[in-house]
């Protein structure tokens, strides 16, 4: 199943971007990428500022390196087919290793592979510093609609359970001799998914009485929670900044 | 599976973006007016649900695995409107907290894997139906043909998007016929676990299936026996169907033909892979350059994507006005 | 006559499925009385629970909380002074932490600010869990879950606590302690129950329901003791509890 990503990446540690109020964060981290990615593929000294400055701030968040470097595969079938690209691309062709391949294509597979890069180191330090319950209260701090939030609130809390009742579940199978090879085999296991959706669906009738028994009228109760204040804004607004002026200086120039 | 960042230009993923936000505002606004409250922690535990089912493994072939896209089983199972909405939470989740695709690629990653397949995926099913008996093995087979064609709209729907989008000059035909191709390949897959997670869900709870309110109890208990392997046969004509209709648009000339051929050979020595990881196959072929095909084939797909959606988001409003507050009844 | 904690009077009751589950249920409890509700599977207990704060509505028959009798336009009222825990905690615990699962009822009365801090601490106080308020509800063991769930309620100041099935999935220590808790809380409880031990150390009154009605009501002793009774509807103590309480 290549990386699952049943593990939330949350790193515990304590650092000024793990403190840092998640709606600053998410802001910064959404800034930062959208310049990245308008930053001309011919400005290689920006992407090399931009590198500089993801280092500074895996150093800072205490994120290990290899952790980036693993979590960083999810890219991998993306990075794979931008190594085609100038085998199949069109426009001027020009030798390489004795290959005809496109000028053109090069400068693609150089474009995603830097992106995406990147762009992915950026989503997994957001992730290693925040735990997703904070990314969801950023997300409403930011005006994200509220029954999204919520929604996504519950998937949060209750997808490892859920995910546990299917691995359970084919456990018991595996323990009585059930080693699929075949999608025709599928079945016993596609019918303990549709049995874990009636679980999934009978519980959720079960936390709403939870909830009306505890007064929910229809609206998640607004809770004391810290909201990002002028420093922390100032702060991780630094990130987005540096990323702004060096696309623009990218843009002018090339 | 989800895209990263930087993979299309930034006007595509602005336009993917609004086209996205504006659909899930309106499918919120449709949700909040007729489902309430109770809609929340419902939707909420479902979508630990798809996203427990997207990670978990199902067999494929000779021991590989693959994994579930799950927009079309999830509008067949919670309608087009909730199912869109929890697939689109799941995709946003998954990129912020799991570093699963690009943050400014969200647009295009939603618009693909959720909005598309989820709406497209039920007006397939809805048409589907139509031809198939009223019977539990109708909707059943029907889930299976719908999800199906959902993952080749999903392709197609990149496609188009890397036809205004690319920052590279690849041929679109390139792209389209090895996207189409391979999708229509994961998609068997795919139309065999949904048609039978659905199928498992109507024989223990058929008011749980969406799609299937229609029934009575007795058309319900009608299981007649479309077998796995029905399914999986009618899921390959499908693929071949398409794949002809595809090839049509795609082989130009000779060369067309050479292009098929290593077409399929690229994609079945990669099978195992692309099965398992990657939403693309390696595009180790010249492709045929030629701007009118390209637009033709993209305005095809294109008109049959925006009236598949169509019919689906026309099939939710009618579902939800046809049967007021089912959920509220059912407490 | 003071007014009962509870009382609820002929209720009936079918699901839209047509099982009838409580056919003409009468119940009285007192204020201060601990009583257990005992009763095989499918007897309408976890049914009557939901009536009891309004979440199910009666076909007929009147539910009375205190003077208040349960109509649509007291529900919050009721939900506030009946506090119901679930069976499955997990049902019960569906905010990211305990604070914030803890503080979603007081909330909805309204609370915010340092008012609403302070009743979260003092709920959390009341089951000795005040250390678990930032942990994630599935990083808790099993009678912390229990106790967390209980602090969930008493975090809305009820008058009357029903537990469904507190002292199942504990391990032995977990059930002493959370007899413990109950006992130390002063509150109407109505606890139900098929750990006929746990009822017999926590109650003086049993009642016994069977068929969507009560069919024995007296003293938990008498009651645990009458092995035709318990054995009539499919109860039994434990092999080793012979004669319990004499």
């Amino acid at each position: 199943m290549g990386v699952g990503h049943a593990h939330a990446l949350y790193i515990h540690e304590h650092t000024p971007i793990h403190r840092m109020a998640p709606e600053a964060k998410l802001v910064a981290a959404f800034a930062f990428v959208a310049a990245v990615a308008l930053t001309p593929r011919e400005a290689v000294w920006a992407f090399a500022i931009y590198a500089v400055t993801i280092a500074v701030l895996i150093r800072t968040a205490r994120v290990p390196a290899r952790f980036v470097a693993v979590r960083l595969t999810t890219i991998a079938p993306f990075i794979v087919f931008a190594l085609f690209i100038p085998f199949i691309a069109s426009g001027e062709q020009v030798e390489l290793l004795g290959v005809s391949v496109s000028r053109d294509g090069l400068w693609g597979t150089w474009n995603v592979v830097a992106k995406a890069t990147i762009g992915a180191t950026v989503s997994i330090v957001l992730a290693a510093t925040t735990e997703i319950p904070e990314i969801l209260r950023g997300m409403s701090v930011l005006r994200v609609p509220a029954p999204l939030t919520a929604i996504a609130l519950f998937m949060v809390r209750y997808m490892e359970l859920v995910a546990q009742e299917l691995g359970r579940m084919r456990t018991a199978m595996i323990a009585r001799g059930y080693d699929p090879r075949w999608l025709w085999q599928a079945k016993p296991i596609a019918a303990a998914a549709g049995a874990t959706f009636v679980r999934s669906y009978e519980r959720g009738e079960r936390v709403h009485a939870a909830m009306l028994a505890r007064g929910y009228a229809g609206a998640m109760p607004e809770l004391n929670h810290r909201r990002a204040n002028r420093s922390e804004w100032l702060m991780s607004a630094s990130l987005p900044v540096l990323g702004i002026t060096v696309a623009l200086v990218a843009l002018v120039v090339t | 599976m989800h895209a990263p960042d930087g993979f299309l230009n930034a006007g595509t993923a602005i336009a993917t973006g609004v086209v996205s936000v504006g659909t899930v505002g309106a499918a919120l606004r449709q949700t909040s007016n007729h489902l309430k409250d109770r809609q929340v922690p419902l939707a909420g535990i479902t979508a630990a649900f798809i996203f427990a089912a997207q990670m978990f493994n199902f067999p494929v072939a000779a021991g590989t695995t693959g994994h579930l896209l799950g927009a079309a089983m999830a509008a067949i199972l919670l309608g087009p409107t909730v199912g869109a909405l929890v697939v689109t939470i799941v995709i946003v989740v998954q990129a912020l907290a799991f570093a699963d695709g690009g943050l400014t690629a969200l647009g295009y990653n939603v618009l693909n894997m959720a909005i598309i397949p989820a709406f497209g995926g039920y007006a397939v099913f809805r048409l589907v139906r139509r031809v198939l008996p009223r019977s539990a093995s109708g909707v059943i087979g029907a889930a299976g043909i719908a999800s199906l064609v959902s993952v080749v709209f999903a392709a197609m729907a990149f496609s188009i998007e890397w036809l205004f989008g690319a920052t590279v000059p690849v041929p679109f035909d390139t792209v389209f016929g090895a996207m189409v191709g391979t999708h229509s390949l994961i998609g068997i897959g795919e139309a065999v676990i949904a048609a039978l997670v659905v199928g498992s869900v109507l024989a223990a709870r058929p008011d749980l299936v969406h799609g299937a309110q229609d029934l009575d109890r007795s058309e319900l208990a009608n299981r007649e026996p479309i077998k796995v392997r029905v399914v999986a046969i009618a899921g390959v004509l499908v693929a071949l169907f398409l794949a002809t209709v595809v090839s049509q648009f795609a082989a130009g000339g000779p060369d067309g033909l050479e292009k098929v051929a290593s077409d399929t050979g690229i994609i079945e020595s990669e099978q195992d892979h692309a099965l398992s990881n990657s939403l693309f196959a390696q595009y180790a072929t010249e492709g045929v350059d030629n701007e009118s095909l390209s637009l033709a084939l993209a305005g095809v797909a294109g008109t049959l994507i925006t009236l598949a959606v169509g019919f689906g988001a026309f099939y939710a409003v009618r579902d939800r006005s046809g049967q007021p507050n089912q959920d509220a009844a059912r407490s | 006559m003071t007014n009962p904690a509870i009382a609820a009077q002929g209720v009936w009751f079918t699901y839209p499925d047509g099982r009838e589950v409580l056919q003409g249920l009468d119940l009285r409890v007192e204020e201060g009385e601990r009583v257990a509700l005992l009763g095989p599977n499918g007897a309408g207990k976890t049914t009557l629970a939901l009536h009891l704060n309004g979440i199910h509505e009666a076909e007929s028959g009147a539910i009375h909380v205190g003077e208040l009798e349960l109509n649509p336009s007291n529900l919050m009222e009721i939900r506030r002074r009946v506090g119901l825990v679930f069976q499955d905690p997990d049902d019960q615990l569906f905010m990211p932490n305990v604070a914030e699962d803890v503080a979603f009822g007081p909330a909805n009365l309204g609370l915010s600010g340092a008012e609403l801090d302070a009743r979260v601490t003092e709920a959390l106080a009341a089951v000795e869990a005040g250390s678990l308020a930032d942990r994630a509800p599935h990083h808790l063991s099993g009678g912390e879950r229990r106790r967390v769930a209980i602090a969930t309620v008493l975090a809305m100041r009820p008058d009357v606590l029903v537990l469904d099935e507190p002292s199942s999935g504990l391990d032995p220590a977990g059930r002493r302690e959370l007899v413990a808790t109950l006992q130390g809380l002063n509150i109407t409880q109505l606890v139900i129950t098929h750990d006929l031990p746990f009822a017999l150390e926590l109650c003086k009154r049993a009642v016994i329901m069977d068929g969507g009605r009560v069919v024995a009501d007296g003293s938990a002793a008498e009651i645990l003791a009458n092995d035709e009774l318990l054995r009539n509807h499919r109860l039994e103590m434990p092999f080793g509890f012979n004669q319990a309480g004499s």
